[in-house]
């Protein structure tokens, strides 16, 4: 049977591990070659890097970390941020990368999901969607790392992406994202039960539970954690362990 | 003991690298290349594969004489070559990923998609899964039955003589997830990607 996957992330930001509320405030934690590897030896299913800042800055920074971690770390690692053309994705997989995750990129110019999973294969390629709830049940992609509106349908760009070759989908609630309240389950739900691909459920972890809800109620196929785990308030072990002791299969 | 990756251009093999590196510590002398010469005299192959069937068929055909190389290593010097993912579905006659493609003919059988039963099973099917050992294997040497390996495929190897599956892993149907038939080895999922368990499946494979 499938296991469900447990993601720690990691944002960083000039070679260091940081994490926001709301995108914004950023915290200091630690080094990102350290950090995957305790996450790796610590039963980590998968390592997601963000690279939060790669968007204005130079990309060298992201690509030693993921070189150095490739090294040590023996489970899958998928890294974003700031991908914007063929030559990025083929340098961040030279590099050690298995998955990259396109965000802005893709909401632009679908087409490039395409050209991309064409060339590399839908496995390595994951679309992250930051979505926000704008009324009843709808929700907005939005882009730059939350900043623009986009006008986008969260669903029906999903959809969109699943046709376009993506083999992941990593979705976001901006609204969520931060706040320690629990996934944005209906957004999860929304999504999951119209696609056939992976959805890994991102933002607004801060309780065991709430990676319950994510799995149970939300549908999804991975949860992603970043702050629960990087202050050290749970491990890897602790999720693991209450996921299991709650009837959820996961990788022990 | 020589050990040649077949660099040929199949997409992403920087882990299979990293983790032969890691498992081939002061053991073993790791080539990563298409020449043909250094492949004719190696002592193990491996062979990865990423992206579609017929994508990874196309490579293999465009590295001149490499097709013959490999069949005259497996097949006439039986010597011991290790597929992964789309290296190992590469045995089969067939594969039908993209357009119908023929594959290598080791061992008969055909590539197909999985048949997900309509949606109610996600594909790709991508995460940790657990193996189901079959018969002994050598490269499970010391690897407990049922664990868990990380898989990333949409496509299954569906071979003839049923003798050869090695393991097989569960979802929608019993996927068949290894093979070995004499010298030659097949893990449809990633021992690369797979933690400490994976490293030693790749471990025991070099010390064949």
């Amino acid at each position: 049977m499938l296991k469900n996957r447990i993601i720690p992330c990691l944002d960083v930001k000039d070679g260091r591990v940081v994490k926001g509320i709301n995108f914004l405030e950023l915290k200091d934690a630690g080094d990102p070659v350290e950090q995957a590897k305790i996450y790796s030896d610590g039963g980590a299913d998968e390592i997601c890097f963000l690279d939060i800042t790669a968007s204005n800055e130079n990309r060298e920074t992201i690509i030693d970390i993921v070189r150095k971690t490739a090294k040590e770390c023996f489970v899958p690692l998928t890294v974003g941020g700031g991908v914007r053309t063929i030559q990025n994705i083929t340098d961040l997989l030279l590099a050690g990368a298995d998955k990259v995750s396109i965000n802005t990129t893709a909401v632009k110019n679908v087409e490039f999901v395409k050209e991309a999973s064409k060339k590399f294969g839908s496995q390595c390629i994951v679309v992250a969607i930051d979505a926000k709830k704008v009324s009843d049940n709808k929700w907005e992609v939005f882009t730059h790392g939350g900043t623009n509106k986009t006008g986008i349908d969260a669903v029906e760009f999903s959809k969109k992406v699943e046709e376009n070759g993506a083999g992941e989908i990593l979705l976001t609630s901006m609204d969520k994202d931060g706040t320690k309240s629990g996934y944005d389950v209906d957004l999860l739900k929304k999504i999951t039960s119209n696609t056939n691909i992976p959805v890994i459920a991102s933002g607004g972890v801060g309780t065991l539970d709430h990676l319950y809800d994510g799995i149970v109620k939300g549908g999804a196929s991975a949860v992603l954690a970043a702050s629960i785990f990087h202050y050290g308030e749970y491990k890897i072990k602790d999720v693991k362990e209450y996921l299991n002791s709650k009837n959820v299969s996961v990788r022990l | 003991m020589n050990v040649t990756i077949v660099d040929y251009q199949s997409g992403n093999i920087s882990s299979v690298i990293n983790s032969f590196t890691e498992a081939a510590k002061g053991k073993v002398n790791l080539e990563v290349t298409t020449d043909i010469n250094k492949i004719k005299f190696s002592d193990k192959i491996v062979l990865p594969g990423q992206g579609s069937f017929r994508s990874c068929i196309n490579s293999l055909n465009q590295v001149k004489g490499l097709v013959d190389t490999l069949k005259e290593f497996v097949i006439t010097n039986k010597k011991p070559l290790l597929g992964i993912c789309v290296g190992l579905q590469m045995f089969a006659d067939v594969g039908y990923e993209e357009a119908e493609t023929n594959g290598l003919s080791w061992i008969s059988g055909k590539v197909s998609k999985i048949d997900n039963q309509k949606g109610k099973f996600k594909l790709p099917h991508i995460g940790w899964n657990e193996i189901e050992i079959q018969k002994e294997s050598k490269i499970f040497k010391d690897i407990k039955n049922k664990s868990h390996m990380y898989f990333v495929h949409s496509y299954e190897f569906i071979p003839e003589d049923k003798s050869v599956i090695s393991a097989i892993t569960d979802y929608s149907s019993k996927i068949v997830c290894a093979v070995e038939k004499d010298n030659l080895f097949g893990t449809q999922f990633h021992p690369e990607k797979s933690d400490k368990i994976g490293l030693k499946v790749i471990d025991n494979f070099l010390k064949l």
